[in-house]
Protein backbone atom coordinates (compact mmCIF):
# COMPACT_ATOMS: atom_id res chain seq x y z
CA UNK A 1 0.00 0.00 0.00
CA UNK A 2 0.63 3.54 -0.63
CA UNK A 3 0.12 6.51 1.06
CA UNK A 4 0.75 10.13 1.01
CA UNK A 5 0.24 12.07 3.85
CA UNK A 6 -0.43 16.17 2.87
CA UNK A 7 2.17 15.80 0.29
CA UNK A 8 3.36 19.21 -1.20
CA UNK A 9 5.78 20.67 -4.06
CA UNK A 10 6.72 23.70 -5.18
CA UNK A 11 8.23 24.82 -8.09
CA UNK A 12 10.12 29.00 -8.47
CA UNK A 13 7.58 29.74 -5.74
CA UNK A 14 4.65 27.92 -7.31
CA UNK A 15 2.61 25.10 -5.54
CA UNK A 16 2.54 22.05 -8.65
CA UNK A 17 1.16 19.90 -6.00
CA UNK A 18 -0.86 21.20 -2.88
CA UNK A 19 -1.36 19.14 0.37
CA UNK A 20 -2.21 15.83 -1.18
CA UNK A 21 -2.87 13.07 0.70
CA UNK A 22 -3.90 9.79 -1.00
CA UNK A 23 -4.36 5.71 -0.23
CA UNK A 24 -3.68 3.14 -3.04
CA UNK A 25 -4.80 -0.13 -1.84
CA UNK A 26 -2.90 -2.74 -3.54
CA UNK A 27 -4.13 -5.68 -6.21
CA UNK A 28 -5.92 -2.14 -7.32
CA UNK A 29 -6.32 -0.16 -10.42
CA UNK A 30 -6.28 3.54 -10.61
CA UNK A 31 -6.34 6.14 -12.83
CA UNK A 32 -5.10 9.70 -12.40
CA UNK A 33 -6.48 12.33 -14.75
CA UNK A 34 -6.43 15.92 -14.92
CA UNK A 35 -6.23 18.89 -17.27
CA UNK A 36 -2.89 19.77 -18.78
CA UNK A 37 -0.20 21.28 -16.16
CA UNK A 38 -2.41 19.98 -13.03
CA UNK A 39 0.26 18.36 -11.66
CA UNK A 40 -0.19 14.22 -12.45
CA UNK A 41 3.41 13.82 -13.86
CA UNK A 42 4.60 16.23 -10.87
CA UNK A 43 2.41 13.54 -8.42
CA UNK A 44 4.54 10.38 -10.36
CA UNK A 45 8.03 11.59 -9.87
CA UNK A 46 6.71 12.36 -6.19
CA UNK A 47 6.26 8.94 -5.81
CA UNK A 48 9.29 7.70 -7.70
CA UNK A 49 11.60 9.72 -5.96
CA UNK A 50 12.22 11.72 -9.18
CA UNK A 51 11.00 15.28 -7.35
CA UNK A 52 11.50 16.06 -3.80
CA UNK A 53 8.54 16.76 -1.95
CA UNK A 54 9.05 20.12 0.12
CA UNK A 55 6.53 19.23 2.86
CA UNK A 56 4.77 15.73 3.50
CA UNK A 57 5.38 12.36 3.91
CA UNK A 58 5.31 9.57 1.48
CA UNK A 59 4.98 5.93 2.81
CA UNK A 60 5.29 2.94 0.98
CA UNK A 61 4.46 -0.69 2.67
CA UNK A 62 4.68 0.61 6.01
CA UNK A 63 7.71 2.42 5.61
CA UNK A 64 8.00 5.80 5.55
CA UNK A 65 10.51 6.38 2.09
CA UNK A 66 9.98 10.19 1.31
CA UNK A 67 13.87 10.90 1.19
CA UNK A 68 14.40 7.55 -0.14
CA UNK A 69 16.69 7.23 -3.53
CA UNK A 70 15.60 6.57 -6.53
CA UNK A 71 17.50 3.43 -6.91
CA UNK A 72 16.32 1.59 -4.16
CA UNK A 73 12.65 2.34 -4.46
CA UNK A 74 12.97 0.78 -7.33
CA UNK A 75 14.25 -2.32 -5.71
CA UNK A 76 11.69 -2.02 -3.25
CA UNK A 77 8.46 -2.91 -6.16
CA UNK A 78 8.13 0.90 -7.70
CA UNK A 79 8.18 1.23 -11.34
CA UNK A 80 7.46 4.15 -13.65
CA UNK A 81 6.88 4.55 -17.24
CA UNK A 82 7.83 8.26 -18.32
CA UNK A 83 5.27 10.26 -20.30
CA UNK A 84 8.39 11.28 -22.77
CA UNK A 85 10.47 7.96 -22.99
CA UNK A 86 14.36 8.85 -22.46
CA UNK A 87 16.29 8.17 -25.66
CA UNK A 88 19.92 6.81 -25.00
CA UNK A 89 22.57 7.29 -28.26
CA UNK A 90 24.17 3.78 -28.78
CA UNK A 91 22.16 1.76 -26.43
CA UNK A 92 20.34 -1.03 -28.25
CA UNK A 93 16.79 -2.00 -26.99
CA UNK A 94 18.25 -5.26 -25.91
CA UNK A 95 20.41 -3.81 -23.25
CA UNK A 96 17.75 -1.92 -21.52
CA UNK A 97 15.47 -4.75 -21.54
CA UNK A 98 18.91 -6.05 -19.80
CA UNK A 99 19.09 -3.56 -17.51
CA UNK A 100 15.17 -3.34 -16.62
CA UNK A 101 15.21 -7.19 -15.85
CA UNK A 102 18.36 -7.11 -14.01
CA UNK A 103 19.60 -10.23 -15.70
CA UNK A 104 21.18 -10.44 -19.27
CA UNK A 105 18.70 -13.42 -19.98
CA UNK A 106 16.08 -12.12 -21.36
CA UNK A 107 16.93 -12.62 -25.21
CA UNK A 108 13.52 -13.65 -26.97
CA UNK A 109 11.48 -13.23 -24.65
CA UNK A 110 7.91 -12.28 -24.78
CA UNK A 111 7.83 -8.74 -23.08
CA UNK A 112 8.33 -7.14 -26.66
CA UNK A 113 5.53 -8.81 -28.02
CA UNK A 114 3.12 -7.92 -24.89
CA UNK A 115 3.59 -4.65 -26.05
CA UNK A 116 2.69 -5.34 -30.04
CA UNK A 117 6.79 -4.70 -31.14
CA UNK A 118 7.95 -7.89 -33.09
CA UNK A 119 11.15 -8.85 -30.30
CA UNK A 120 13.62 -9.47 -33.92
CA UNK A 121 12.70 -6.29 -35.43
CA UNK A 122 13.77 -4.19 -31.98
CA UNK A 123 16.53 -6.00 -29.90
CA UNK A 124 19.18 -4.40 -31.83
CA UNK A 125 18.03 -0.95 -32.66
CA UNK A 126 19.23 1.85 -31.06
CA UNK A 127 17.52 3.81 -28.29
CA UNK A 128 17.99 6.82 -30.17
CA UNK A 129 15.84 9.41 -32.00
CA UNK A 130 15.53 6.65 -34.80
CA UNK A 131 13.09 5.03 -33.17
CA UNK A 132 9.08 6.65 -33.59
CA UNK A 133 7.42 8.08 -30.64
CA UNK A 134 5.07 4.91 -30.25
CA UNK A 135 7.98 2.57 -30.45
CA UNK A 136 9.39 4.83 -27.85
CA UNK A 137 6.65 4.39 -25.54
CA UNK A 138 5.92 0.80 -26.07
CA UNK A 139 9.77 0.14 -25.09
CA UNK A 140 9.23 2.32 -22.03
CA UNK A 141 6.18 0.17 -21.19
CA UNK A 142 7.99 -2.90 -21.73
CA UNK A 143 10.97 -1.65 -19.16
CA UNK A 144 8.41 -1.07 -16.43
CA UNK A 145 6.87 -5.00 -17.09
CA UNK A 146 10.40 -6.08 -16.83
CA UNK A 147 10.69 -4.25 -13.21
CA UNK A 148 7.77 -7.37 -12.15
CA UNK A 149 6.71 -4.10 -10.16
CA UNK A 150 4.49 -3.83 -7.16
CA UNK A 151 3.45 -0.50 -7.93
CA UNK A 152 3.41 0.67 -11.53
CA UNK A 153 2.60 3.96 -12.31
CA UNK A 154 2.28 4.58 -16.08
CA UNK A 155 2.12 8.41 -17.30
CA UNK A 156 -0.25 8.29 -20.50
CA UNK A 157 0.43 4.93 -22.16
CA UNK A 158 -2.17 5.54 -24.45
CA UNK A 159 -0.41 8.72 -25.76
CA UNK A 160 0.74 8.33 -29.44
CA UNK A 161 -0.26 4.78 -29.50
CA UNK A 162 -2.42 3.55 -32.54
CA UNK A 163 -5.42 1.44 -32.71
CA UNK A 164 -3.36 -1.64 -31.50
CA UNK A 165 -3.26 -0.93 -29.20
CA UNK A 166 -6.16 0.19 -27.04
CA UNK A 167 -7.06 -3.94 -26.23
CA UNK A 168 -3.21 -4.93 -25.67
CA UNK A 169 -3.01 -2.18 -23.57
CA UNK A 170 -5.60 -3.34 -21.12
CA UNK A 171 -4.16 -6.81 -21.33
CA UNK A 172 -0.74 -5.23 -20.17
CA UNK A 173 -2.49 -3.93 -17.43
CA UNK A 174 -4.33 -6.94 -16.00
CA UNK A 175 -1.61 -9.26 -16.87
CA UNK A 176 0.86 -7.07 -14.40
CA UNK A 177 -2.07 -6.89 -11.87
CA UNK A 178 -2.99 -10.88 -12.07
CA UNK A 179 1.02 -11.52 -11.77
CA UNK A 180 2.26 -9.30 -9.54
CA UNK A 181 -1.28 -8.17 -7.58
CA UNK A 182 -0.08 -5.12 -7.58
CA UNK A 183 -1.10 -1.46 -7.95
CA UNK A 184 -1.64 0.22 -11.17
CA UNK A 185 -2.16 3.47 -11.61
CA UNK A 186 -2.39 5.12 -15.15
CA UNK A 187 -2.41 8.91 -16.04
CA UNK A 188 -4.96 9.22 -18.40
CA UNK A 189 -7.33 11.42 -20.61
CA UNK A 190 -8.85 8.39 -22.09
CA UNK A 191 -12.41 7.61 -20.93
CA UNK A 192 -11.83 4.26 -21.94
CA UNK A 193 -9.04 3.16 -19.53
CA UNK A 194 -11.16 5.21 -16.97
CA UNK A 195 -14.52 2.72 -17.67
CA UNK A 196 -11.67 -0.09 -16.48
CA UNK A 197 -10.40 1.73 -13.19
CA UNK A 198 -11.65 0.77 -9.85
CA UNK A 199 -11.05 4.44 -8.65
CA UNK A 200 -10.63 7.84 -10.51
CA UNK A 201 -8.66 10.37 -8.85
CA UNK A 202 -8.99 14.00 -9.99
CA UNK A 203 -6.16 16.11 -9.92
CA UNK A 204 -6.84 19.78 -10.96
CA UNK A 205 -3.94 22.88 -10.41
CA UNK A 206 -2.28 20.71 -8.09
CA UNK A 207 -5.24 19.59 -5.84
CA UNK A 208 -6.76 16.22 -5.46
CA UNK A 209 -9.80 17.14 -5.67
CA UNK A 210 -11.84 13.63 -5.94
CA UNK A 211 -10.85 10.52 -4.90
CA UNK A 212 -14.19 7.83 -6.22
CA UNK A 213 -15.92 5.83 -8.84
CA UNK A 214 -17.07 8.16 -11.64
CA UNK A 215 -19.07 7.02 -14.31
CA UNK A 216 -17.79 7.65 -17.75
CA UNK A 217 -21.62 9.76 -18.13
CA UNK A 218 -20.69 12.22 -15.26
CA UNK A 219 -17.33 12.72 -16.89
CA UNK A 220 -18.39 13.38 -20.31
CA UNK A 221 -21.28 15.79 -18.81
CA UNK A 222 -18.41 17.68 -17.21
CA UNK A 223 -16.52 17.62 -19.50
CA UNK A 224 -18.35 19.03 -22.47
CA UNK A 225 -16.03 17.02 -24.95
CA UNK A 226 -16.50 14.11 -27.05
CA UNK A 227 -12.70 13.21 -27.08
CA UNK A 228 -13.01 11.00 -24.24
CA UNK A 229 -11.36 13.94 -22.23
CA UNK A 230 -11.45 15.70 -18.62
CA UNK A 231 -10.95 19.32 -19.06
CA UNK A 232 -13.28 21.56 -17.37
CA UNK B 1 55.05 -14.39 -26.49
CA UNK B 2 54.63 -14.21 -22.73
CA UNK B 3 51.36 -13.86 -21.32
CA UNK B 4 51.10 -10.09 -20.50
CA UNK B 5 52.12 -9.45 -24.41
CA UNK B 6 49.08 -11.94 -25.54
CA UNK B 7 46.82 -10.34 -23.28
CA UNK B 8 47.78 -6.87 -24.67
CA UNK B 9 47.61 -8.29 -28.39
CA UNK B 10 43.43 -9.18 -26.95
CA UNK B 11 42.60 -5.74 -25.92
CA UNK B 12 44.21 -4.10 -29.55
CA UNK B 13 43.23 -6.70 -31.82
CA UNK B 14 40.64 -9.33 -32.16
CA UNK B 15 40.42 -10.70 -35.02
CA UNK B 16 41.62 -14.16 -35.96
CA UNK B 17 44.55 -13.34 -38.16
CA UNK B 18 43.74 -15.35 -41.39
CA UNK B 19 45.53 -13.50 -43.66
CA UNK B 20 48.30 -11.72 -43.76
CA UNK B 21 50.01 -10.72 -40.64
CA UNK B 22 52.89 -8.23 -39.05
CA UNK B 23 53.68 -8.39 -35.44
CA UNK B 24 55.86 -5.66 -34.18
CA UNK B 25 57.01 -6.16 -30.76
CA UNK B 26 58.98 -3.59 -28.53
CA UNK B 27 60.21 -2.11 -31.95
CA UNK B 28 61.58 -4.97 -34.33
CA UNK B 29 58.64 -7.13 -36.30
CA UNK B 30 58.34 -10.39 -34.47
CA UNK B 31 56.31 -12.23 -36.71
CA UNK B 32 55.56 -12.04 -39.96
CA UNK B 33 53.31 -14.34 -42.83
CA UNK B 34 52.33 -12.85 -45.94
CA UNK B 35 48.82 -14.18 -47.84
CA UNK B 36 47.79 -15.03 -51.35
CA UNK B 37 46.84 -10.83 -51.79
CA UNK B 38 49.05 -9.35 -49.74
CA UNK B 39 52.70 -8.94 -49.64
CA UNK B 40 54.57 -7.41 -46.39
CA UNK B 41 58.28 -6.04 -46.89
CA UNK B 42 60.18 -3.60 -44.86
CA UNK B 43 60.50 -0.43 -46.74
CA UNK B 44 63.77 0.16 -48.21
CA UNK B 45 64.55 3.19 -46.19
CA UNK B 46 64.15 0.12 -43.30
CA UNK B 47 61.59 3.00 -41.26
CA UNK B 48 58.41 0.11 -41.68
CA UNK B 49 56.55 -1.36 -43.81
CA UNK B 50 55.30 -1.32 -46.82
CA UNK B 51 51.98 -3.36 -47.73
CA UNK B 52 50.97 -4.30 -51.07
CA UNK B 53 47.44 -5.49 -51.84
CA UNK B 54 47.13 -7.09 -55.27
CA UNK B 55 44.21 -5.78 -57.76
CA UNK B 56 40.75 -7.66 -57.48
CA UNK B 57 41.61 -9.23 -54.05
CA UNK B 58 38.09 -10.32 -53.14
CA UNK B 59 38.54 -10.15 -49.55
CA UNK B 60 42.03 -9.39 -47.87
CA UNK B 61 42.65 -9.52 -44.45
CA UNK B 62 45.20 -7.88 -42.99
CA UNK B 63 46.52 -7.63 -38.98
CA UNK B 64 49.64 -5.66 -38.15
CA UNK B 65 49.45 -5.05 -34.31
CA UNK B 66 52.20 -3.32 -32.51
CA UNK B 67 52.72 -3.48 -29.29
CA UNK B 68 55.43 -2.34 -26.14
CA UNK B 69 56.25 -3.25 -23.02
CA UNK B 70 59.68 -2.25 -22.76
CA UNK B 71 58.76 0.76 -20.49
CA UNK B 72 60.99 4.22 -22.08
CA UNK B 73 60.86 3.02 -25.60
CA UNK B 74 60.46 5.71 -27.87
CA UNK B 75 59.83 4.62 -31.62
CA UNK B 76 58.23 6.43 -34.93
CA UNK B 77 57.08 3.99 -37.51
CA UNK B 78 56.29 4.70 -41.54
CA UNK B 79 54.00 2.22 -43.08
CA UNK B 80 52.75 2.47 -47.10
CA UNK B 81 49.39 0.73 -48.03
CA UNK B 82 49.21 0.58 -51.78
CA UNK B 83 45.63 -1.29 -52.29
CA UNK B 84 45.13 -2.67 -55.58
CA UNK B 85 42.28 -1.60 -58.20
CA UNK B 86 38.74 -3.04 -56.87
CA UNK B 87 40.15 -4.97 -53.99
CA UNK B 88 38.72 -5.74 -50.72
CA UNK B 89 40.91 -5.19 -47.75
CA UNK B 90 40.08 -5.28 -44.12
CA UNK B 91 42.97 -3.90 -41.74
CA UNK B 92 43.03 -4.24 -38.47
CA UNK B 93 45.83 -2.09 -36.96
CA UNK B 94 45.79 -2.05 -33.05
CA UNK B 95 48.82 -0.60 -31.19
CA UNK B 96 48.79 -1.72 -27.08
CA UNK B 97 51.70 -0.16 -24.59
CA UNK B 98 52.10 -1.89 -21.37
CA UNK B 99 54.24 0.43 -19.31
CA UNK B 100 55.56 -0.05 -15.38
CA UNK B 101 58.31 1.43 -15.63
CA UNK B 102 58.88 4.86 -15.04
CA UNK B 103 59.70 5.95 -18.54
CA UNK B 104 57.93 7.37 -21.27
CA UNK B 105 57.02 5.10 -24.16
CA UNK B 106 55.89 6.70 -26.74
CA UNK B 107 54.41 4.95 -30.28
CA UNK B 108 54.19 7.64 -33.34
CA UNK B 109 52.85 5.98 -36.33
CA UNK B 110 52.67 7.23 -39.72
CA UNK B 111 50.45 5.39 -42.26
CA UNK B 112 50.30 6.52 -45.74
CA UNK B 113 47.60 4.62 -47.68
CA UNK B 114 47.19 5.07 -51.47
CA UNK B 115 43.84 3.11 -52.39
CA UNK B 116 43.46 2.31 -56.17
CA UNK B 117 40.10 2.76 -58.21
CA UNK B 118 37.12 1.08 -57.11
CA UNK B 119 38.79 -0.55 -54.11
CA UNK B 120 36.73 -1.25 -50.64
CA UNK B 121 39.13 -0.60 -47.66
CA UNK B 122 37.99 -1.17 -43.44
CA UNK B 123 40.70 0.16 -41.24
CA UNK B 124 40.16 -1.00 -37.93
CA UNK B 125 42.18 1.05 -35.53
CA UNK B 126 41.97 0.55 -31.73
CA UNK B 127 44.87 2.03 -29.09
CA UNK B 128 44.39 0.61 -25.66
CA UNK B 129 47.63 1.81 -22.57
CA UNK B 130 48.25 -0.16 -19.52
CA UNK B 131 50.49 -0.21 -16.55
CA UNK B 132 51.47 2.24 -13.59
CA UNK B 133 51.04 6.02 -13.82
CA UNK B 134 54.99 6.73 -13.14
CA UNK B 135 55.41 6.16 -17.07
CA UNK B 136 53.09 8.01 -19.97
CA UNK B 137 51.91 6.04 -22.61
CA UNK B 138 51.52 8.06 -25.58
CA UNK B 139 50.23 7.16 -29.14
CA UNK B 140 50.21 9.41 -32.19
CA UNK B 141 48.91 8.57 -35.16
CA UNK B 142 49.11 10.35 -38.34
CA UNK B 143 47.15 8.50 -41.58
CA UNK B 144 47.48 9.97 -45.06
CA UNK B 145 44.78 8.50 -47.54
CA UNK B 146 44.40 9.23 -51.14
CA UNK B 147 41.47 8.08 -52.50
CA UNK B 148 41.54 7.17 -56.20
CA UNK B 149 38.37 7.53 -57.82
CA UNK B 150 35.35 5.42 -56.53
CA UNK B 151 37.53 4.50 -54.16
CA UNK B 152 35.96 3.58 -50.65
CA UNK B 153 37.45 3.74 -46.89
CA UNK B 154 36.21 2.92 -43.83
CA UNK B 155 38.24 3.71 -40.44
CA UNK B 156 37.04 2.75 -37.50
CA UNK B 157 39.00 4.09 -34.81
CA UNK B 158 38.77 3.64 -30.38
CA UNK B 159 40.82 5.05 -27.82
CA UNK B 160 39.23 3.77 -25.05
CA UNK B 161 41.18 3.10 -21.88
CA UNK B 162 44.91 4.22 -20.79
CA UNK B 163 46.28 6.36 -23.18
CA UNK B 164 48.02 9.63 -21.75
CA UNK B 165 48.48 11.66 -24.59
CA UNK B 166 48.05 11.14 -28.17
CA UNK B 167 47.69 13.56 -30.91
CA UNK B 168 46.02 12.18 -33.51
CA UNK B 169 45.79 13.23 -37.39
CA UNK B 170 43.84 12.27 -40.25
CA UNK B 171 44.47 13.54 -43.87
CA UNK B 172 42.52 12.56 -46.93
CA UNK B 173 42.13 13.32 -50.58
CA UNK B 174 39.14 12.55 -52.35
CA UNK B 175 39.34 11.94 -56.06
CA UNK B 176 35.63 11.82 -58.10
CA UNK B 177 33.33 9.55 -56.90
CA UNK B 178 35.60 8.47 -53.75
CA UNK B 179 33.81 8.04 -50.30
CA UNK B 180 35.42 7.75 -46.66
CA UNK B 181 33.39 7.32 -43.77
CA UNK B 182 35.54 8.03 -40.48
CA UNK B 183 34.23 6.52 -36.99
CA UNK B 184 36.62 8.05 -34.07
CA UNK B 185 35.66 6.65 -30.30
CA UNK B 186 38.14 8.42 -27.36
CA UNK B 187 37.91 8.02 -23.80
CA UNK B 188 40.25 10.26 -21.55
CA UNK B 189 40.26 9.95 -17.86
CA UNK B 190 42.56 11.21 -15.18
CA UNK B 191 45.10 13.64 -16.80
CA UNK B 192 44.64 12.68 -20.02
CA UNK B 193 45.12 14.32 -22.87
CA UNK B 194 43.80 13.84 -26.70
CA UNK B 195 43.72 16.08 -29.68
CA UNK B 196 42.04 14.74 -32.49
CA UNK B 197 42.32 16.45 -36.25
CA UNK B 198 40.82 15.89 -39.51
CA UNK B 199 41.96 17.52 -43.25
CA UNK B 200 39.76 16.24 -45.76
CA UNK B 201 40.01 17.34 -49.61
CA UNK B 202 37.38 16.64 -51.94
CA UNK B 203 38.72 17.37 -55.27
CA UNK B 204 36.49 14.68 -57.28
CA UNK B 205 33.02 15.58 -57.95
CA UNK B 206 30.44 13.50 -56.57
CA UNK B 207 33.05 12.41 -53.53
CA UNK B 208 31.11 12.41 -50.04
CA UNK B 209 32.60 12.49 -46.45
CA UNK B 210 31.26 11.32 -42.98
CA UNK B 211 32.90 11.81 -39.71
CA UNK B 212 31.33 10.62 -36.47
CA UNK B 213 33.79 11.46 -33.39
CA UNK B 214 32.33 10.63 -30.30
CA UNK B 215 34.15 11.63 -26.87
CA UNK B 216 34.01 11.12 -23.55
CA UNK B 217 36.31 13.40 -20.97
CA UNK B 218 36.06 12.36 -17.34
CA UNK B 219 38.21 13.81 -14.30
CA UNK B 220 40.41 16.58 -15.35
CA UNK B 221 41.07 15.03 -18.99
CA UNK B 222 40.89 17.31 -22.12
CA UNK B 223 40.18 16.42 -25.78
CA UNK B 224 40.52 18.61 -28.70
CA UNK B 225 38.50 18.19 -32.29
CA UNK B 226 39.47 19.89 -34.92
CA UNK B 227 38.29 19.43 -38.72
CA UNK B 228 38.95 21.34 -41.70
CA UNK B 229 36.59 20.01 -44.60
CA UNK B 230 37.17 21.54 -47.75
CA UNK B 231 34.66 21.20 -51.14
CA UNK B 232 36.44 21.56 -54.62
CA UNK B 233 33.88 20.19 -56.14
CA UNK B 234 29.68 18.74 -56.38
CA UNK B 235 30.44 16.59 -53.61
CA UNK B 236 29.06 15.79 -49.68
CA UNK B 237 30.69 15.85 -46.25
CA UNK B 238 29.30 15.63 -42.84
CA UNK B 239 31.10 15.97 -39.66
CA UNK B 240 29.50 15.46 -36.01
CA UNK B 241 31.53 15.82 -32.89
CA UNK B 242 29.02 14.88 -29.66
CA UNK B 243 31.24 14.72 -26.52
CA UNK B 244 30.10 13.75 -22.65
CA UNK B 245 32.00 15.67 -20.29
CA UNK B 246 31.52 14.33 -16.62
CA UNK B 247 33.50 15.74 -13.71
CA UNK B 248 35.98 18.88 -14.93
CA UNK B 249 36.40 17.31 -18.31
CA UNK B 250 37.11 19.69 -21.11
CA UNK B 251 36.06 19.31 -25.05
CA UNK B 252 37.07 21.52 -27.77
CA UNK B 253 35.66 21.20 -31.04
CA UNK B 254 36.81 23.68 -33.75
CA UNK B 255 34.74 23.18 -37.22
CA UNK B 256 35.86 24.01 -40.50
CA UNK B 257 33.76 23.77 -43.50
CA UNK B 258 35.07 25.23 -46.99
CA UNK B 259 32.46 25.09 -49.96
CA UNK B 260 34.45 26.21 -53.51
CA UNK B 261 31.85 24.88 -55.25
CA UNK B 262 28.41 25.98 -55.71
CA UNK B 263 27.17 22.32 -55.84
CA UNK B 264 29.29 21.53 -52.62
CA UNK B 265 26.82 20.20 -49.33
CA UNK B 266 28.83 20.48 -46.18
CA UNK B 267 27.84 20.25 -42.82
CA UNK B 268 29.14 20.11 -39.37
CA UNK B 269 27.52 19.79 -36.23
CA UNK B 270 29.15 19.58 -32.88
CA UNK B 271 27.16 19.01 -29.38
CA UNK B 272 29.55 18.97 -26.01
CA UNK B 273 27.23 18.62 -22.48
CA UNK B 274 26.99 16.61 -19.55
CA UNK B 275 25.09 13.68 -19.66
CA UNK B 276 21.53 14.21 -19.46
CA UNK B 277 19.36 14.30 -16.35
CA UNK B 278 16.68 12.47 -17.69
CA UNK B 279 19.17 9.29 -18.79
CA UNK B 280 20.05 8.89 -15.07
CA UNK B 281 16.72 9.42 -13.69
CA UNK B 282 15.63 6.94 -16.08
CA UNK B 283 18.26 4.28 -15.29
CA UNK B 284 17.74 4.94 -11.70
CA UNK B 285 14.01 3.86 -11.96
CA UNK B 286 15.11 0.76 -13.27
CA UNK B 287 17.02 -0.11 -10.04
CA UNK B 288 20.61 1.70 -10.85
CA UNK B 289 23.17 3.46 -8.88
CA UNK B 290 23.76 7.28 -10.26
CA UNK B 291 27.18 5.95 -10.63
CA UNK B 292 25.87 2.32 -12.32
CA UNK B 293 23.76 4.99 -14.60
CA UNK B 294 26.62 7.02 -15.59
CA UNK B 295 28.83 3.67 -16.55
CA UNK B 296 25.82 2.35 -18.59
CA UNK B 297 25.10 5.40 -20.65
CA UNK B 298 29.04 6.57 -21.28
CA UNK B 299 29.65 3.07 -22.11
CA UNK B 300 26.61 2.73 -24.75
CA UNK B 301 27.75 5.78 -26.57
CA UNK B 302 31.17 5.05 -27.18
CA UNK B 303 30.03 1.33 -28.05
N1 LIG C 1 10.84 22.57 -13.21
C1 LIG C 1 9.69 23.27 -13.24
N2 LIG C 1 9.70 24.59 -13.05
C2 LIG C 1 8.56 25.31 -13.09
N3 LIG C 1 7.36 24.77 -13.31
C3 LIG C 1 7.29 23.45 -13.50
C4 LIG C 1 8.44 22.63 -13.47
N4 LIG C 1 8.06 21.37 -13.71
C5 LIG C 1 6.73 21.39 -13.85
N5 LIG C 1 6.26 22.64 -13.73
C6 LIG C 1 4.85 23.05 -13.82
O1 LIG C 1 4.10 22.23 -12.97
C7 LIG C 1 2.81 22.06 -13.47
C8 LIG C 1 2.45 20.59 -13.45
O2 LIG C 1 3.20 19.90 -14.42
P1 LIG C 1 2.95 18.37 -14.74
O3 LIG C 1 3.93 17.95 -15.75
O4 LIG C 1 2.93 17.63 -13.47
O5 LIG C 1 1.48 18.42 -15.36
P2 LIG C 1 0.58 17.25 -15.93
O6 LIG C 1 -0.66 17.23 -15.15
O7 LIG C 1 1.35 16.00 -16.02
O8 LIG C 1 0.24 17.80 -17.40
P3 LIG C 1 0.05 17.02 -18.80
O9 LIG C 1 -1.37 16.53 -18.83
O10 LIG C 1 0.25 18.09 -19.79
O11 LIG C 1 1.07 15.96 -18.89
C9 LIG C 1 2.79 22.70 -14.84
O12 LIG C 1 2.19 23.95 -14.76
C10 LIG C 1 4.26 22.84 -15.18
O13 LIG C 1 4.47 23.93 -16.03
MG1 LIG D 1 2.09 14.87 -17.57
Amino acid sequence: MLQLKNITLEKEGKKILNKINLKLDDNRFYVLTGPNGSGKSSLAKVIMGIESPNEGEIWWQDREITRERIELRAKEGIAFAFQQPVRFKGIKVSKLLELAAGTKKIRGCGVLAQVGLCPKDYLDREMNGSLSGGELKRIEMATVILRKPKLVIFDEPEAGIDLWSFQNLIEVFKKLRKNYHGTILVISHQEKIMEIADKILLLKRGKLEEVEKIDNLRIRQKCGCRGGCIHE
Amino acid sequence: MNKLEKKLLKQVNDSKMTGAVNIRKNGKTWQRKNSQWVTIKDSQDGRGLEIWVKDNAPMAMVDIPVLLTESGLIETVDNNFYIGKNSKVVIYAGCGINNCGTKDTVHSGRHRFVVGQGAEVKYIEKHYGEGGNLGQKEINPVTEIELVKDAKMMIETVQIEGVDQTERVTKAVLQAGASLVINEKIKTSGKQKAISSFEVKMVGEGSSCRVMSRAVATDVSEQKFISNIVGNQKCFAHVACDSIIKDKGKVTAIPKIKANHVEAELIHEATIGKIAGEQLLKLMSLGLKKEEAEEEIMAGFLN
